[in-house]
């Protein structure tokens, strides 16, 4: 197993960094957040067509690049650096993620057509779930479905649905759960959001007619995939969100002086700044570990994935805290992007499982149970 | 030999060795050396130094053929400041004379080594250090004091930084000797600690006399010298592969595990977070070495040291603490001198007393928090009033 990035990603990276430093300078990307645009939709599109991003780790025979999730995490690393408004969270790594992981069952319903489209980034797709659920959480029972595929109820809380053609949906059929594919009959209300630049959004279904994908154990197979899949990834997205908070906090306090000398000399703060810096060190390990196992398949992925989790998710507030503290009143101010980051983070650790919810998923797998 | 050896030859010459020396019917310091002559101590030392000049990383290939063949090893607890720093600096300081005498006997564990660096007045501001070292003919005479010498009581050699030159700035003035330990100037006293035995010592210096032969490195190198020592103790500490649990986290959650009865919520929260600290460590370690292997050595070392020492502390901490009555007693008291440190050994209060070194021996942990900030992460440095002054005016 590698923990390293190989070449052919140090280039992916390259890629992604470039544009991004282009096209989603903080500024631009704060003059968006309370418009009613909240996604940019034109480097979406120069990401999906162009760099090909969301058909990284859709396997060939879908019309994807047969590359692997771990290309797919270097992605999230630059996108979550940049707190870039795109909706990748939710179409590739959540969505897609599910559609793919019913498309490898038995009985799969998902036809490639489909697959092939949202790989290429024509339609965009979000999965019909709370950001908050867990891998192991319940399947979820607030929306049903009739025989006939009718679809009525609601999911909250929804990541990068407002920007979504085609919604993932679980739903309660008669025969049990079931997921379906739904393109119109929905409707999303954008909620006013912590986090600016991915904001959840509201959705209800009113007699919307969904295209079965899969049902049965497969269905709840298939979101749980989904999920790890998305709580593993969003570590990489984390790590990208802590290392953007060290760097920018580093670079100001080698500048900005006080008491004649630069703040960044006082020793209080570079222990502060040595201490993140061990974390982002381990963070690092923690998530190119979970990327690599899902990648494999390696059956120690759901440990990979609880440990990058609840160990990230802490880096990535504890970053972004301390981001805030050490610049200042600047710091305060809605002007400066610190914010953008500590909003992303703070949601993060909700998103895809709190770090207790990985943590007491961690606890039976490694056979360390509670008291009785 | 070209640094092109694959695995395959390797493994032949392993099992050649193996052939040659039935690790089952053959003397355990014979079998050693004869390791050590074949190349396989340390693959990437030098040919005729224990070494193939390949890279660190084809180590493990050898290592895993030996295990797997019962071989014995050369304890490498009990000469960890011999191959962890002074192997590395004799290998890029000394002469040829001196790596032929010094290595061998070092890898084989038939000579142990100790480490005369800090003293009463100058432990992390180690360039204060002030053993006086004068010259007297081919040879110099010591004198001063040095302390928190672990291993000085089993010691046949010590690395040795001394003052040569007090009327130069700090960095300027020291040299760096290898110290014959059986030298009549040398005395060694137990120093107690915390957890009852005298795993260090107290060393004084009086007069003793080292040939300039021993010398490493130039006359008023010696700072430069003792940095190589330094890199390696931290990548010494922190470098070595480990599986899963390996180390104070294992001994943890074993208890946790046996121990039914004393599981709290409370404690059950912190032990689970402190594994999955330890876990995202322990692949920092793994990323480290990788890194190496493809000789693009990170700065992660230090990290991996600070994390190390601040998980096992909290971690025997915990262990106490989750013994509750029997965290009230300790099991022995009694002044030993012991050959091995063992941080998992022993029983949880010694593991607890024990591991509050782990921030301080090889560089604190405060000192680490600078070098990251300083040298990594590019921060200024603080006001210093001490670096253009000759040693002997510094303010004591
Ligand atoms: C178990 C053990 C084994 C050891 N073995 C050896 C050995 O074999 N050979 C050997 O030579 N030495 C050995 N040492 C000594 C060790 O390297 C020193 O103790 C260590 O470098 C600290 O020096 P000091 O004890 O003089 O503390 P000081 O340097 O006096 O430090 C006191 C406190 O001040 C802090 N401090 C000092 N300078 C700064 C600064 N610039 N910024 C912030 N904080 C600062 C320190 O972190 C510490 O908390 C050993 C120590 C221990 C505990």
């Amino acid at each position: 197993m590698s923990l390293l990035y190989s070449d052919v990603e140090e280039d992916l990276r390259g890629a992604v960094r470039s544009l991004l430093a282009d096209r989603c300078a903080p500024a631009s990307v704060l003059a968006r957040c309370e418009t009613g645009e909240p996604y940019d939709l034109g480097l979406w599109r120069t990401l999906t067509r162009e760099l090909g991003v969301t058909s990284l780790h859709v396997p060939e025979r879908l019309g994807g690049q047969g590359a692997s999730l771990r290309e797919t995490a270097v992605v999230m690393e630059e996108l979550g650096r940049a707190v870039a408004p795109v909706p990748y969270l939710g179409h590739s790594v959540l969505a897609v993620g599910a559609l793919l992981a019913a498309e490898s069952s038995v009985e799969s319903r998902v036809t490639a057509s489909l697959v092939a489209r949202l790989a290429g980034g024509e339609l965009i797709a979000a999965l019909a779930v709370p950001l908050s659920m867990w891998p192991g959480a319940d399947f979820p029972t607030s929306v049903r479905a009739s025989g006939d595929g009718v679809l009525t109820g609601r999911a909250s809380a929804v990541a990068d649905a407002f920007a979504a053609d085609l919604l993932v949906a679980p739903a309660l059929g008669p025969d049990g759960p079931s997921l379906y594919a739904v393109t119109s009959g929905f409707a999303v209300t954008p909620a006013v959001s912590l986090d600016l630049t991915r904001p959840v959004a509201d959705v209800v279904f009113d007699g919307a007619a969904g295209e079965l994908v899969a049902s049965g154990d497969a269905a709840v197979a298939a979101l749980s995939s989904a999920l790890s899949v998305g709580a593993g990834l969003l570590a990489a997205e984390q790590l990208g969100v802590a290392e953007q908070c060290l760097e920018s906090t580093v670079a100001y306090l080698k500048e900005r002086r006080q008491f004649g000398r630069p703040v960044g000399s006082f020793q209080a703060l570079k222990h502060r700044l040595a201490d993140l810096w061990h974390e982002i060190v381990t963070a690092r390990a923690a998530a190119r570990h979970a990327a690599d196992a899902l990648a494999v398949r390696d059956p120690d992925a759901p440990v990979a994935v609880a440990v990058a989790q609840s160990h990230c998710a802490a880096v990535a507030v504890h970053a972004a805290e301390e981001c805030v503290q050490l610049h200042g009143g600047i710091g305060m101010t809605w002007e400066h992007p610190a914010h953008l980051w500590l909003k992303r983070a703070k949601a993060d650790e909700i998103a895809l499982g709190t770090p207790g919810r990985h943590r007491a998923a961690l606890a039976p797998l490694v056979n360390l149970p509670g008291p009785s | 030999m070209s640094p092109a050896v694959t695995v395959d030859e390797l493994r032949r010459r392993t099992q050649e060795l193996l052939k040659a020396h039935d690790p089952q019917a053959t003397d355990r310091l014979e079998f050693l050396r004869a390791r050590f002559d074949a190349g396989l101590a340390w693959v990437h030392f030098p040919e005729g130094l224990g070494g193939l000049g390949l890279p660190r990383a084809a180590q493990a290939t050898v290592d895993a053929e030996l295990e797997a063949a019962g071989a014995p090893d050369n304890e490498p607890g009990r000469i960890g400041i011999g191959l962890g720093m002074a192997a590395p600096t004799i290998l890029r300081y000394g002469t040829d004379a001196q790596k032929r005498r010094f290595l061998r006997p070092l890898w084989t564990g038939e000579e142990v080594w100790c480490q005369l660096f800090s003293e009463p007045g100058a432990g992390s501001d180690l360039a204060a250090a002030g053993a006086r070292a004068r010259r007297d003919g081919d040879d110099w005479l010591v004198t001063g004091q040095k302390v928190w010498t672990s291993s000085a009581h089993n010691a046949r050699w010590a690395i040795l930084l001394t003052r040569t030159d007090p009327d130069v700035p700090k960095h300027q003035g020291m040299t760096y000797f290898v110290c014959d330990m059986t030298d009549p100037g040398v005395e060694v006293r137990p120093l107690r600690q915390i957890t009852g035995e005298a795993e260090f010592n107290e060393v004084f210096l009086t007069d003793a006399r080292i040939p300039d032969t021993h010398r490493l490195g130039d006359v008023g190198e010696g700072w430069q010298v003792a940095q190589t020592t330094l890199m390696n103790e931290r990548v010494a500490i922190g470098g070595r592969a480990a599986p899963r649990e390996a180390g104070m986290v294992g001994v943890v959650a074993q208890t946790w595990r046996e121990r039914p009865e004393l599981r709290t919520h409370e404690l059950h929260d912190r032990l689970l977070r402190l594994w999955v600290e330890w876990e995202a460590l322990r692949l920092a370690g793994d990323r480290l070495r990788q890194q190496l292997a493809v000789g693009a050595p990170g700065p992660e070392g230090s990290a991996m040291k600070l994390g190390f020492a601040s998980l096992s502390q909290r971690l025997s901490a915990l262990e106490v603490e989750l013994l509750a009555d029997e965290g009230l007693r300790y099991d022995d008291w009694t002044l030993r001198r012991p050959e091995t440190v063992d941080f998992t050994g022993r029983e949880a209060g010694y593991r607890y007393l024990r591991a509050k070194g782990n921030s301080i021996e090889g560089g604190t942990s405060e000192i680490l928090r600078n070098i990251i900030a300083e040298r990594v992460l590019g921060l200024p440095s603080e006001p210093r009033v001490d670096k253009d002054i000759p040693w002997k005016d510094l303010p004591r």
